[in-house]
């Protein structure tokens, strides 16, 4: 069986992310013949020169009529190695929360960069954006090579420009290839205008990206989802903790610890969707049963005894604010949801914005704006069992909801 | 080390996560269940989130009253065996009271929303799953796994909530409901897969046999009640499936051998057509036909 590998496109408008993925979908042949007819129709009914391979994926009349994409389009293909899950994200600064959405659960990120234009501000909040999401891989696709007449000097002074940005950066790892999404060059071809890349295609590249030593297998981690307990003659004593391993590994016969409560047990059984399991891992929805009957329910969370994440009220955050209705500022009261729990926060403190061109921090900044990233102090209204997010991508991310409204309004790292 | 998923264990594992999810947030959820592939795929990934407890919510399902026979048994009986309760809410009766109309087409797609809306409110549903897919549709492609809809049911697709990570936020206030897809991530092929995988039952009309059918518009529609022969036409006996179950006077079937779950699969696997395209008429309409009914309150 093959393995899935999530990823998300990242630049600014007009960089042609979706083209790439038309081109993406079309040369690996995961295009159905009505999606290409459809779009080869729309494309002759504007009067384009070229059939224009960012209809298959901008869904949207709006987006159709503006030619931009407005909001994540997912899409899906598979080649004899692996099966991917496009995140194709917006690239204009007024939908950078869609962005988010889209790189939350990618493992690696295209980000576009014109070569005409070279490195601007979007990729530069976009690369870091993606760090900041814990997304390891940045494959940076120089694009419209076609256009720069295939210059390799041209290629060369924005690998530069982009290597000198990325310095800063933690723990991403990063890989440049020259392409042209319209003609085709080293997308899942090599073709012939660019004889002095020696690296891989993106297609080669993506098929053989090495993700599966990005996940954490050492801490164990399990939230409560859900206390299943049969209300029949024949189950009256069971009682199972459903939920999805954050990370680490478990087995029967494992001492645990609950939290917050501090009671410990041992793990009687383990069952996923196809049985009973002898061990189970991140990543797998399962019930796990106790040899003990201890306080456990949803936004509880199952941990080893000698292994324990923070249980705190008081978190210090990296934050993307999403919402163009208010800033955050502090004194606000926001709902909050970490793994399968809602609390509610205060912000204490704005502790500053950062410069996404510089990447110098603003230490007398107030408040944060939409599509701001900073860092921010807040107290939540119960302990949560939190990791960093560097650690932890499940335990150490949480979202701030607006109690007025019900948006989401803005994503939060623990740092 | 081999502590890696393969994708069907993945997108399953995604699936159970978002079904509990929404059981343990949402105040009175709620299965859309046609009897159509999806929906058995999302009964049999409900029934494994919450085992050995029986599914904690209703199924339903919006009857246009146009439906094949042999999938609304099928619906029954499977709502039954799960032990879940089954609620209908009749197209055909809300015409008859004179709540929606039927359009010149003979199409019900349009006024299923008016009548799933009226269910969603006599019910007091605040979450209902779907089985869409995102590969179905553009317009799909570009929804939550969550999805927010106002009091009217509208969807609002140049305002949609973030969705990070799976923290999802299925917080409405009364009147407004989530619509949740829990097989967001499935391609056709997974469903397959998945339903050969796992040894599932469907409605035969899914496999491979010799039907009666028409030819119109380049489409091949079974001959039945609710396709009659129009004057001049012929039938002919062909080994016909359905890739998707939708109305039977508007779903078409495909030319194919495939009578087992694995020679789908295989089938699938080669297509080079979508499965709406190849067999609804009712998408054809306009590029943005699936978006406007959207927006209207439909799936």
């Amino acid at each position: 069986m093959h393995d899935l590998l999530r990823f998300a496109t990242a630049g600014s408008v007009d960089d042609g992310k979706s083209t790439l993925i038309g081109r993406l979908l079309y040369d690996s042949k995961s295009i159905f013949v009505d999606q290409y007819d459809a779009v080869e129709a729309a494309s002759q009914r504007r009067g384009d020169d070229y059939v224009d391979l960012a209809l298959l994926t901008d869904g949207l009349r709006a987006e159709r009529e503006q030619g931009i994409t407005i909001d994540v389009a997912y899409r899906y293909f598979a080649t004899p190695v692996r099966k991917f899950i496009i995140a194709d994200t917006p690239g204009h600064p007024q939908y950078t929360r869609n962005m988010v959405t889209g790189a939350s659960t990618a493992e690696a990120a295209l980000i576009l960069v014109d070569a005409r234009k070279g490195v601007v501000e979007q990729s530069r909040r976009h690369s870091l954006l993606a760090s900041m999401l814990g997304v390891r891989h940045l494959v940076v696709c120089i694009n419209k090579m076609d256009l720069v007449a295939y210059s390799e000097e041209t290629y060369d002074a924005i690998v530069q420009d982009f290597t000198d940005f990325a310095s800063r950066l933690q723990g991403v790892e990063i890989e440049f290839i020259p392409i042209s999404a319209l003609v085709g060059d080293n997308v899942v071809d090599r073709g012939e205008n660019m004889r002095w890349y020696n690296g891989p295609t993106l297609l080669y590249h993506l098929e053989h990206l090495h993700v599966a030593g990005d996940r954490n297998l050492t801490d164990v981690r399990f939230p409560v989802q859900y206390v299943i307990r049969p209300q029949s003659n024949q189950n009256r004593d069971f009682r199972g903790y459903a939920g999805t391993i954050a990370s680490g590994v478990m087995r029967p016969g494992d001492p645990v610890l609950a939290l917050p409560s501090g009671m410990t047990s041992t793990i009687s059984a383990i069952d996923g969707p196809t049985g009973p399991l002898p061990e189970a891992y991140s990543g797998m929805s399962v019930v796990v049963r106790l040899a003990d009957e201890i306080d456990l329910s949803r936004g509880d969370m199952l941990v080893r005894p000698n292994n324990k994440p923070d249980l705190t009220q008081d978190l210090d955050l990296g934050l993307c604010w999403m919402d163009e209705t208010q800033t955050l500022v502090p004194g606000k009261m926001l709902a909050i949801k970490q793994t399968t729990q809602w609390a509610r926060a205060k912000v204490t403190e704005v502790v500053y914005r950062m410069d996404i061109n510089t990447l110098r921090r603003d230490e007398t900044a107030q408040e944060l704006a939409l599509n701001d990233i900073g860092r921010v102090k807040v107290r939540v209204t119960k302990p949560l069992a939190v990791d960093a997010y560097r650690d932890n991508r499940v335990t150490g991310a949480v979202i701030l909801v607006d109690e007025a409204t019900n948006r989401t309004v803005a994503a939060g790292f623990i740092r | 080390m081999g502590y890696s998923l393969s994708q069907l264990r993945e997108l399953e594992a995604e699936s159970i996560h978002i079904i509990r999810e929404v059981a343990a947030e949402m105040q009175r959820p709620c299965l859309l269940f046609s009897g159509g592939k999806d929906s058995v795929v999302m009964s049999v990934l409900a029934a494994k989130a919450f085992a050995p407890a029986r599914i904690p919510f209703p199924f339903m399902h919006v009857d246009t009253g146009l439906n094949f026979p042999e999938v609304i048994e099928f619906r029954d009986r499977r709502a039954a065996e799960l032990g879940v309760e089954m609620v209908v809410a009749s197209v055909p009766e809300a015409m008859a009271r004179g709540l929606v109309r039927e359009e010149p087409n003979g199409s019900r797609n349009r006024i299923q929303s008016p009548v799933l809306l009226e269910a969603v409110e006599k019910h007091k549903f605040d979450a209902l799953f779907g089985g869409a897919r995102r590969d179905e549709e553009k317009a799909r492609a570009k929804e939550r796994v969550f999805s927010f809809r106002d009091e009217f049911g509208q969807w609002d697709p140049k305002n949609q909530r973030p969705e990070l990570w799976n923290l999802y936020n299925g917080r409405v206030f009364p009147g407004e409901n989530i619509r949740v897809f829990p097989l967001s991530n499935w391609t056709e092929l997974d469903t397959w897969q998945y339903i050969e995988t796992e040894n599932i039952e469907l409605p035969s009309l899914y496999y491979a046999a010799e039907r009666e059918v028409v030819e119109r518009d380049g489409m091949l529609y079974a001959v039945n009640e609710f396709v009659p022969l129009k004057d001049g036409e012929t039938s002919s006996v062909r080994s016909v499936r359905y890739r998707t179950m939708g109305d039977a006077n508007l779903t078409a079937a495909v030319e194919s051998e495939a009578d087992t779950n694995e020679k789908v699969v295989a089938e699938i696997a080669a297509s080079r057509l979508t499965e709406r395209g190849a067999t609804r008429g009712d998408d054809k309409v306009s590029e943005a036909a699936m978006e406007d009914r959207k927006k209207e309150g439909y799936f």
